[in-house]
């Protein structure tokens, strides 16, 4: 323990953790994590990772969000020692740790096939790390007692784990790496094999658990609807580059560039032959936006949301307008999309269903969208 | 009325499942019956028997051979017998460990390899079994007889006398055994190994377990029903084993196979034989039965089936 600042904020959780009950000593000092130029080549030209910079904050719930291949995965294998980078260091918490085998890492990983050991019973599963670690026999049995009752799954403790339900093994998965109250949780898609009902109660249980541990998660996904729920922050990745870090809507509403726009489910994206002042020419005609998303450069894409389009009625003074028709009618429950084909193009739009009067396929539409909704997509 | 016709629909039922079932079992049985029952229950007879002046079986009955094999002769009593059941076992046992040591690696490594390439490198450590084990053996000799390099090697090193040479030896005979059982280690130990989820060994090493004791904890309790198989593929024939010992060992190794060939053939007292015979069985089924007891102990309470 050279570094004074990292014995001061052992000293600081020995102070916090003497208090009258442990358990309610967390959140406790989370880890932030550092990652400086992260280059990872796999065979001679395989490139999955080509210079990643990034910080992630102490606390945070941070994902990383790409299609497959993007190097998500393997960005969160060197942040747990499974894989070494072939270039640049990883601090946790302030600690180099770029050659730091895994078992000496305060890390802990919910794997996307779970990865429960099936010649174990669940109480041992989930006491693995801690009799790795050498704590004693008493303590794990209470500590196993409370994760699995915290987890709500003390009933099967003694189960095998070839008996356990899709949904039960990845809590399991998940209370296995909690329980070893590591600096930082990794998740590798850990709700993927789930059914939909499911997964989506456990993003919001896993984006609770969160904020109630403190602790700093880094959660990978390729599905941007759950990135966008459960995330404080979202990096975006494609070939092995981080393409845009933000809130989820900095990355929804303003898309660093075409990829990330196309990946977060925007569709209406149309090229820029020309801009000017508060207007630019796309092929849907001349629309005037905001002048302050103006750039330098004249390419690029002109992003419209489906949600801001406006189908009905008058066009309200200084919004731009257009005319269409409806190709076709997608009826979602709560809210209706409409595909609509405007001077040939294709464009999308979304209508909450209020009970309005809906449109039907042909009907001639004239459709208006506020200047500020135009948002500038870099190519 | 109904329910006697009933009734008797259901034994109608039931003969003839019992004749379906004896027309399909029947070959089987038979088969087992004539070559494995009868010539067991001969064996036993004869071992019961008196040796003969041309080394053949003859009444009365009595329990001569296995006196004999206990090391009781007309000259009083010799341990030459009990040395060499316990060569056998201890033979038996340190070219099975040899064995596993080896093979775990191996297997293990063919796992590791891109999935095309694997049967080519199974096939490789099965391919040397094709060749007649004598003339496998035969070749050994010619590896370690005297004034061949590893001989002169082992010399030079001071492991053996000079001019001796490693064969013929005890040495030599592990060796031999070592070599000639490998695949049959391999191929259950890698059929283990290829069921194994490499996330779990990664999961172990995530959580605390250095790469040996992620082995150990993780990966080795996984591969026992695999272990315990080989170990019964290997242990019980190179218990029985007559070629190595005979050829690698020199006449100074001989092993409880050669004792019971050569009371057969040379020495010619069959009763012996059949007696170095039924103790062969009984010290097989004694380490099967220790096997089963050990694979469930490490099996968790579950079976692991050999």
């Amino acid at each position: 323990m050279s570094d004074p600042t990292a014995a001061a904020t052992a000293a600081t959780q020995q102070a916090e953790t003497s208090g009258a009950d442990t358990r309610e000593a967390r959140p406790r000092e989370a880890s932030s994590i550092e990652l400086k130029g992260l280059h990872k080549r796999f065979g001679k030209d395989t490139v999955a990772l080509d210079g990643v910079d990034l910080t992630i904050e102490a606390g945070e719930f941070f994902t990383l969000l790409g299609p497959s291949g993007c190097g998500k995965t393997t960005l969160l294998r060197i942040l747990a020692g499974l894989e070494a980078p072939n270039d640049g260091r990883l601090l946790i918490g302030g600690k180099d740790v770029t050659d730091t085998p895994p078992h000496r890492r305060s890390v802990n990983t919910v794997f996307q096939s779970y990865a429960l050991f099936p010649h174990l019973s669940v109480r041992d599963n989930l006491a693995f790390g801690l009799r790795m670690r050498g704590e004693p026999a008493a303590e794990r049995h209470r500590k196993v007692d409370e994760v699995a009752e915290f987890i709500q799954l003390g009933s099967l403790v003694e189960r095998r784990v070839e008996q356990l339900s899709g949904g039960q093994k990845q809590r399991i998965a998940l209370a296995r790496a909690l329980i070893c109250e590591p600096d930082v949780l990794l998740l590798d898609e850990p709700l993927s094999a789930l059914d939909a009902g499911l997964r989506s109660q456990l993003q919001v249980e896993l984006q609770r658990l969160q904020k109630r541990l403190g602790m700093t998660f880094v959660f990978v996904t390729h599905d941007q609807d759950e990135a966008m729920v459960m995330s404080d922050r979202i990096a975006v990745l494609d070939g092995g580059i981080i393409q845009q870090v933000g809130t989820p809507n900095e990355v929804y509403e303003h898309p660093a560039n075409a990829f990330v726009a196309r990946f977060m489910g925007h569709d209406n994206l149309f090229a820029i032959s020309a801009s000017e002042d508060d207007w630019v020419d796309t092929e849907l005609g001349r629309l005037r936006l905001d002048p302050a998303e103006q750039r330098d450069d004249q390419a690029g894409w002109l992003l419209i949301r489906p949600e801001t389009l406006e189908l009905d009625g008058e066009v309200p003074e200084g919004y731009n307008r257009l005319e269409g028709t409806v190709e076709e009618r997608l009826y979602r429950g709560s809210r209706i999309e409409y595909r609509l084909s405007v001077n040939g193009r294709t464009l999308m739009a979304v209508a909450s269903n209020l009970g309005q009067r809906m449109h039907d396929v042909g009907d001639r539409v004239t459709i208006s969208v506020c200047p500020e909704d135009l948002v500038r997509v870099a190519a | 009325m109904v329910e006697s016709s009933l009734l008797s629909s259901r034994r109608r039922a039931v003969v003839g499942e019992t004749r379906h079932l004896l027309f399909s079992v029947a070959p089987g049985a038979v088969w087992i019956f004539v070559f494995l029952v009868l010539p067991s229950v001969y064996l036993m007879a004869v071992a019961f028997m008196t040796n003969g002046p041309y080394g053949l079986p003859q009444m009365p009955l009595s329990l001569d051979a296995f006196e004999q094999l206990a090391g009781f002769g007309f000259l009083g009593w010799s341990p030459g017998n009990l040395y060499t059941l316990l060569r056998s076992l201890w033979q038996t046992l340190v070219s099975t460990a040899l064995v596993v040591v080896v093979a775990y690696p191996i297997a293990y490594y063919i796992t590791t390899c891109r999935e095309k390439w694997r049967p080519i490198m199974l096939l490789a450590v099965v391919v040397p079994s094709w060749t007649n084990q004598v003339i496998r053996t035969f070749g050994w000799m010619n590896l370690l007889a005297p004034g061949t390099p590893l001989s002169d090697l082992a010399d030079s090193l001071g492991l053996i006398g000079p001019h001796m040479g490693l064969y013929p030896s005890n040495f030599a005979v592990t060796l031999g055994l070592v070599y000639n059982f490998l695949p049959f280690m391999v191929l259950p130990l890698y059929a283990a190994f290829e069921k194994l989820d490499v996330a779990q060994v990664q999961a172990a090493q995530d959580l605390y377990a250095s790469p040996v004791r992620a082995f150990w904890h993780a990966v080795f309790p996984q591969t026992l029903p695999g272990l315990l198989a080989g170990t019964v593929l290997v242990a019980i024939p190179a218990f029985g084993m007559y070629v190595i010992p005979e050829l690698l060992g020199g006449g100074k190794s001989m092993m409880l196979g050669n004792l019971v060939a050569n009371q057969f053939a040379g020495g010619s007292n069959w009763p012996l034989g059949a007696a170095g015979a039924i103790l062969m069985l009984l010290a097989t089924f004694g380490g099967l039965y220790a096997m089963r007891r050990i694979g469930k102990r490490l099996g968790g309470g579950e079976e692991v089936v050999i």
